[in-house]
């Protein structure tokens, strides 16, 4: 397999799952201003800080309104990380390897591009954009099922799974990193109607919110939250979870190839700070160090994967 | 599809009566649904030069042309003979130069070409094959002429489309294929391959690793690049993913790097190589020039087979054909005059609203003039170019071409069409039967490209 497919299958994925992640943010961002009595435009603040693009935003805008952060995140081609430049960038990837992919694969993501190219082009008024946010997440899920029932499990397979994963555990990073203080049990009132509203838009951004109830049974706790988004091996979207499948496809990949890189240790470090039984450890530590260092160990391991699987030389 | 006296013509019978039988409205729908496949499928090409309509779609009729077995064996006959004829031709004048010798072509019509590679003098391709895909350009002017328009020996594209287009009819039409015996073109991509490893340098041991060059996805014809090379089962690689090492030339894999025997390449001769062409070039392979002439890789179709479909060359394929077949050609070429010569330019000026005026080095329908439909102004303004440098141009009459029916909304309507059947060479020459049929769709037009308004359909060849 090329260094260059393998590269595209990991960009693919990554794009593809980004492209979901944000629209499960601009979604949490809209439930909070349905949802709190005198919200602000300045709520969005918060979302596009998890999506890392809180800087480039006013470069293209001089002030912050609702209107113009949900464009920016979901249409906007200026934004490299917004709906439209994801599903084009992944779409462009998977072109480029299109040989790799089967054709469900391939017509899938080439259909979400279709698709949402057209709707994202057009002028959107607040009332589209629960629909538009469920084709975005339906089209990204089309994609993920046709690469799960059709892909042979090799090591194409592989680098599309470790780019997913990378990925999400990025993303989830972020958005706990962005709300970390109302986390802390020093400023928390617990059963407060804003700690509440907080905790549940946490939730909500990663798709969780019904699921924490059934694991914590009911109350939200500050603890519970970072307990179940960090070191969760159940929640498909916790740090701990997206480092099980980052390890165990690079230990496909050394089985496969018969040697193990550099970016198979820093995996192994990496998963080991995500034990079962350490946010009381991780909490005393300090949530936002522990978060930001994960941030850029998770980056340091995806430059390992480039350069061991030679994407680029 | 109808004779003069009003009857199907034979290979139509059966297809005209099934046709008698449909309902229009329900054939408007299979165009749509047949649009469908290929948007979803991304079978599309790029235009250069329109940044927002980047991906097109190839316009698909569905009313296959269709072809007797008969007519296709003859047709056949006649493309073998040319095909064999370009590849004795390409190894002479890189190699003894008798049709120079013999005077039956001028020594500066060859070595100032900029299709001759001087770098090719002296080497003998694996096998001895120059050229191993070329795509024939037929047209029909009559029940039994046909004529060749253009010999395709560099890199013809568009069998991607001939192979989606059976696979859209067999999908939308099935019932066609039981009352129809087609022969097969599915077949393709296998014998592609099979051709291609055949002709692996001789220092290959085992199995021959094939790959195919693309300049990747931004190219007009990358659909069919990626398509060619998954159904072969081959690596698609770029210019960046291939490095000489050792005396080989070696594509980037995740394990390492690994040694590629032959390159189906889809980058034109002056991108192949900085080193040896165009330095600028980043699609190509520095250095791979030298592993090729050292024989540890195959290149396919050669370098320097271009100078064997040079406009200016074809006006010599009769001489061509039987200087090396000693028979006379079986296929017609299109009279040609080559405005180089004076007397020849003096009658392509004075009639210049009868012809059709080509440059020398164009290609996809582009820089040239169809006299009998310009205008007065486009007529004169030609007429500048063509006297300030005659030897760019070849003019040739405009053909009766026969025409072939469409689908339109209304029913059925004729257009002009070409064929480009695809050939394959190696220790033998192999013909799919059938190929890929161009289509005018404008009432009236000549002109077939996909860049001017073009479309396609399947091509049948009867068994009978």
């Amino acid at each position: 397999m090329l260094g260059r497919t393998a590269n595209g299958l990991y960009w693919m994925f990554r794009y593809i799952e980004r492209a979901e992640n944000i629209a499960r943010l601009v979604d949490a961002g809209l439930r909070v201003s349905l949802t709190r009595a005198g919200s602000s435009d300045e709520d969005w603040n918060g979302v596009l800080e998890s999506a890392g693009v809180r800087e480039a935003y006013d470069t293209v805008h001089s002030e912050l309104t609702a209107a113009n952060a949900v464009d920016y995140l979901l249409c906007d081609r200026n934004n490299p990380s917004s709906v439209m430049s994801c599903i084009e960038a992944g779409r462009n990837n998977a072109r480029m390897v299109r040989t790799a992919l089967t054709r469900e694969t391939w017509e899938a993501t080439n259909e979400a591009w279709i698709d949402l190219k057209a709707r994202l082009s057009r002028k959107w008024k607040a009332a589209d954009l629960p629909e538009l946010i469920d084709v975005i997440k339906h089209r990204c899920g089309l994609i993920r099922g046709a690469f799960h029932g059709s892909m042979l499990r090799n090591d194409l397979y592989n680098f599309s799974r470790i780019g997913t994963f990378i990925e999400r555990a990025d993303n989830t990073s972020r958005i706990l990193d962005v709300k970390y203080y109302v986390l802390l049990p020093s400023v928390s009132q617990v059963g407060s109607a804003l700690d509440n509203m907080q905790w549940e838009s946490i939730l909500r951004s990663v798709s969780a919110h019904r699921s924490y109830g059934w694991v914590y049974e009911g109350e939200y706790q500050s603890g519970n939250i970072a307990d179940f988004l960090i070191l969760n091996g159940r929640m498909p979207r916790s740090l701990a979870y997206c480092y099980a499948k980052i390890t165990s496809n690079l230990g496909y990949l050394a089985e496969d190839y018969g040697e193990r890189l550099k970016a198979h240790e820093t995996a192994d470090a990496i998963k080991k700070t995500l034990k079962p039984d350490a946010i009381a450890e991780i909490m005393d530590q300090g949530l936002h160090e522990f978060l930001e260092d994960f941030v850029s160990r998770n980056s340091q391991l995806s430059a390992e994967i480039s350069e061991g699987y030679r994407f680029y030389q | 599809m109808l004779t003069t006296e009003n009857l199907p013509r034979p290979p139509y019978g059966t297809y005209h009566d099934w046709y008698a039988s449909q309902d229009t409205a329900h054939l408007i729908r299979k165009t749509q649904d047949a649009e469908n496949i290929f948007r979803k499928t991304g079978i599309t090409f790029a235009v250069y030069g329109h940044a927002d309509s980047s991906e097109k779609l190839i316009p698909f009729d569905i009313i296959p042309r269709i072809i007797s077995g008969r007519e296709w064996r003859k047709l056949a006959q006649g493309i073998e003979q040319r095909v064999l004829a370009l590849n004795a031709f390409l190894d002479d004048i890189y190699h003894k130069q008798e049709i120079i010798k013999a005077g039956r072509i001028p020594r500066q019509l060859i070595e100032n070409n900029v299709a001759f590679l001087p770098e090719m003098i002296g080497f003998k391709p694996p096998g001895g094959v120059y050229t191993h895909i070329v795509g024939t350009d037929i047209v029909r002017t009559g029940e039994d002429q046909f004529y060749v328009l253009e010999d395709n020996a560099r890199t013809p594209s568009g069998v991607s489309y001939m192979l989606e287009n059976r696979e859209t009819m067999m999908q939308m039409f099935p019932e066609l294929f039981t009352l129809n015996k087609v022969q097969r073109v599915e077949d393709y991509p296998r014998l592609l391959r099979q051709s291609l490893a055949s002709l692996a340098p001789p220092g290959c041991k085992g199995r021959p690793r094939v790959a195919v060059l693309t300049p990747g996805i931004y190219n007009s014809a990358y659909y069919e690049h990626s398509f060619l090379a998954d159904q072969m089962g081959v690596e698609l690689v770029e210019g960046g993913d291939l490095r000489v090492i050792d005396g080989k030339v070696k594509m980037r894999t995740t394990r390492g790097y690994e040694a590629i025997d032959v390159l189906y390449r889809r980058v034109d001769d002056d991108f192949l190589d900085p080193l040896t062409f165009r330095p600028d070039s980043a699609l190509g392979v520095p250095g791979i020039m030298d592993v090729y002439r050292s024989g540890n890789i195959t290149i396919a179709n050669a370098p320097g087979t271009g100078i064997c479909d040079d406009k200016a060359i074809y006006s010599y394929m009769p001489e061509i054909v039987e200087f090396y077949t000693g028979r006379k050609a079986l296929l017609e070429n299109v009279p040609t005059w080559r405005c180089s010569e004076a007397d020849s330019l003096k009658y392509v000026l004075e009639h210049i609203e009868e012809l059709v005026i080509k440059e020398v080095h164009g290609s996809g329908g582009y820089g040239m003039l169809v006299g009998p439909t310009a205008s007065k102004k486009e007529r004169a303004e030609f007429a500048e170019k063509l006297a300030a440098k005659p030897g760019n141009y070849i003019a040739q009459p405009t053909l009766a071409l026969s025409t072939v029916p469409i689908f339109v909304n209304k029913g059925i309507a004729p257009r002009h069409v070409d064929l480009r059947p695809y050939v394959l060479v190696s220790d033998k020459v192999k013909i799919i039967p059938g190929g890929l049929t161009r289509v005018a769709l404008k009432q009236g037009s000549l002109v077939v490209n996909s860049s001017q308004g073009g479309g396609t359909k399947d091509t049948w060849v009867l068994e009978d």
